[in-house]
């Protein structure tokens, strides 16, 4: 079975020289391919850290981080927005494009590819968002939506490109329970659909029970 | 990625983001209209001034002409002596010389009795120097004592000529003498001088007594068929005084223009307010984007994190100021041409709007757009993503 995500002795500090402030100390983890992984921890023990080395945003200069085969490590910027077009983003803030409808929204992330028609963009970006329970609001702004509504958009624009990862920073954090754990569940069904791995940074410990495996991350080590 | 694409995708996102916000929008597009309307008039009171100064000479019927040196334009030439333009017709080439003799001067308006100054041009009624009809047509009348006529494209403070003289109304003063107007003709006034009056060479002399027909302000020469003007030029510059200046046709237009562009020095104003509609456009436009990239911050950064490369963004940005710059264009476009026409009205100076000045204006306001949009992208690099989480 082949690795998509494989860390390897990855450690990562803020700030330089006397005011160096560790994050993140000899992360090793791997994750297969349709596998669902938490990781949970205090504020401040790193988990939205790793995430940004994980997703090519934040540059990371100690072990190896191998996504979908590319090493982020020292590597240059077009590898990263390459391999993150192949990633789905579900923020915690839903960040929406406010000026565009939910449809619109999930069409960005197939406009990045322009081999589709635009009728076959707005076909599929159509039927995610039936598939999360809004095919009677694609024509609404974020606006006009609620917070459990936005968060099933962002979802649908992050499956919408089909990508083999998905990451997630606190999906549920400006949720209520019910829809939160209606988000998750929605996301879990969809991913496990296609395949899909997704790792999801959580202090939320009523969503647990979704994961295939939880990490616990403390100081910046994995207990 | 193809091309339509490439530029197609964030043109529709920056339109829908300006689109989204109508109140800034509305702002973004005052702005430029401000800008375009600023420049617009600027460009068509300069291009004004200079047509309106070479209204006089555009009408010469001459090949080359003779100007003393000091004489910065014809509205206020030095006079040199009439024998050194009749020493100009010792070369062959040369069919005739005539001079011309130019001088401001108060009309008084038959009705109101004000006086108010015009310019005055006194040359031989049969050397037809104004290439225009009306006065070719009136040489022989123009040839009696105290005979003068009038420009019907003067400024109305010196009453209404035309309906005066059908009412047989035709006496006047110019210079605290008195003459009779025995026709109209249309020539249009300048900066210099609010109307135009033409008169025999012998009535000049009546009218500005101190003067003398031996002190004359501009010579016009006429050379004999196919002979070429710049050789006769060149003879004339070499074998004449110093002090004179031998210009051919264009160049004379160009002396009078020159005169208002950098002696006078009208023209640095009118492209200094140019300059400075430009930059008080550039300035609202780069504020209007900056806000709108710093609105946008983390729906940028969200983009780029989704795999949109810092190019899509540049690209939005400049669509965004293109878009500006036309919506702004067409209203101030429109307003211009009302403003144009109320000018004119003021003025009484043509004042066109002209193709040319429509692109030259549009390429200016898309000009400061994108020199906004450059210096607003600058900001797009705290769309990062690494803080979004």
């Amino acid at each position: 079975m082949s690795n998509i995500i494989e860390v390897d002795h990855l450690s990562f500090s803020f700030g330089s020289g006397a005011l160096t402030q560790p994050v993140l100390k000899d992360v090793t983890i791997s994750l297969e391919q349709g596998e669902i992984v938490l990781i949970t921890g205090p504020s401040g023990s790193g988990k939205t850290t790793f995430l940004t080395i994980i997703g090519g945003l934040r540059q990371a200069l100690h072990g190896s981080v191998k996504v979908l085969g590319h090493q982020f490590i020292n590597s240059n910027e077009q590898i990263k927005v390459k391999t993150r077009q192949q990633i789905g983003y579900i923020f915690q803030q839903h960040n929406l494009l406010k000026s565009l409808t939910a449809l619109q929204n999930v069409c960005m992330t197939l406009e990045i590819n322009t081999t589709m028609t635009e009728q076959q963009r707005c076909d599929r970006a159509a039927e995610m968002l039936i598939a999360v329970g809004l095919g009677d609001r694609l024509d609404y702004k974020p606006d006009q939506l609620s917070g459990g509504q936005r968060q099933r958009v962002s979802i649908a624009r992050a499956l919408v490109g089909q990508p083999k990862i998905i990451l997630a920073d606190e999906p549920t954090a400006s949720l209520d329970k019910q829809s939160g754990y209606e988000a998750v569940n929605l996301l879990k069904r969809l991913a496990k659909e296609s395949q899909t791995t997704i790792l999801l940074v959580t202090h939320d410990y009523r969503i647990l029970d979704i994961a295939d495996r939880v990490v616990e991350l403390e100081d910046g080590m994995i207990k | 990625m193809n091309w339509a694409g490439w530029l197609y995708f964030p043109a529709r996102l920056a339109w829908r983001q300006l689109v989204f916000d109508r109140t800034k929008l509305v702002a973004a597009i005052c702005g430029v209209l401000f800008a375009c309307v600023l420049v617009f008039m600027q460009l068509g009171f300069k291009d004004t001034l200079y047509a309106s100064a070479a209204s006089a000479p555009l009408k010469l019927d001459g090949d080359l002409f003779l100007m003393h040196k000091q004489s910065e334009a014809m509205w206020r030439p030095i006079q040199f002596k009439r024998s050194e333009l009749m020493r100009a017709l010792g070369n062959p080439a040369i069919a005739e010389a005539y001079p011309l003799y130019l001088g401001l001067a108060p009309l008084k308006n038959i009705q109101t009795q004000t006086k108010r100054t015009l310019m005055v041009y006194g040359f031989d009624p049969d050397s037809l120097l104004f290439n225009v009809p009306a006065i070719r047509n009136k040489y022989t009348e123009l040839r009696l004592k105290d005979t003068i006529l009038f420009d019907e494209y003067s400024r109305p403070e010196f009453g209404p000529v035309r309906q005066l003289l059908e009412m047989g109304q035709n006496v006047t003063e110019i210079n605290d003498y008195k003459v009779t107007i025995i026709g109209l003709f249309q020539l249009g006034v300048s900066f210099a001088a609010d109307g135009n009056v033409i008169t025999s060479d012998l009535n000049f002399m009546r009218i500005f007594p101190r003067r003398n027909l031996e002190n004359i302000d501009m010579g016009v020469i006429r050379l004999n068929p196919e002979t070429s003007v710049e050789s006769v030029q060149a003879e004339l510059k070499s074998h004449l005084n110093a002090f004179v200046n031998v210009f051919t046709y264009e160049e004379l237009l160009r002396h009078e223009k020159d005169y208002w562009a950098n002696t006078a020095p009208i023209g640095f104003i009118f492209g200094f307010g140019t300059v400075m509609g430009w930059v008080v456009g550039l300035v609202i436009v780069y504020q209007i984007l900056f806000t709108d990239i710093t609105n946008h911050r983390n729906e940028f950064a969200t983009l780029k994190a989704m795999g949109y490369e810092q190019g899509y963004f540049i690209r939005v940005v400049f669509a965004s100021a293109s878009f500006l710059a036309v919506l702004g264009f067409i209203p101030g476009y429109l307003l211009s041409l009302g403003l144009y026409n109320l000018a004119e009205s003021q003025m009484y100076m043509p004042m066109p709007m002209l193709i040319s000045k429509i692109i030259t204006v549009f390429m200016f306001i898309l000009s400061m757009c994108f020199m906004a949009g450059l210096l607003a992208i600058r900001k797009l690099k705290d769309a990062n993503p690494a803080d979004m989480f």
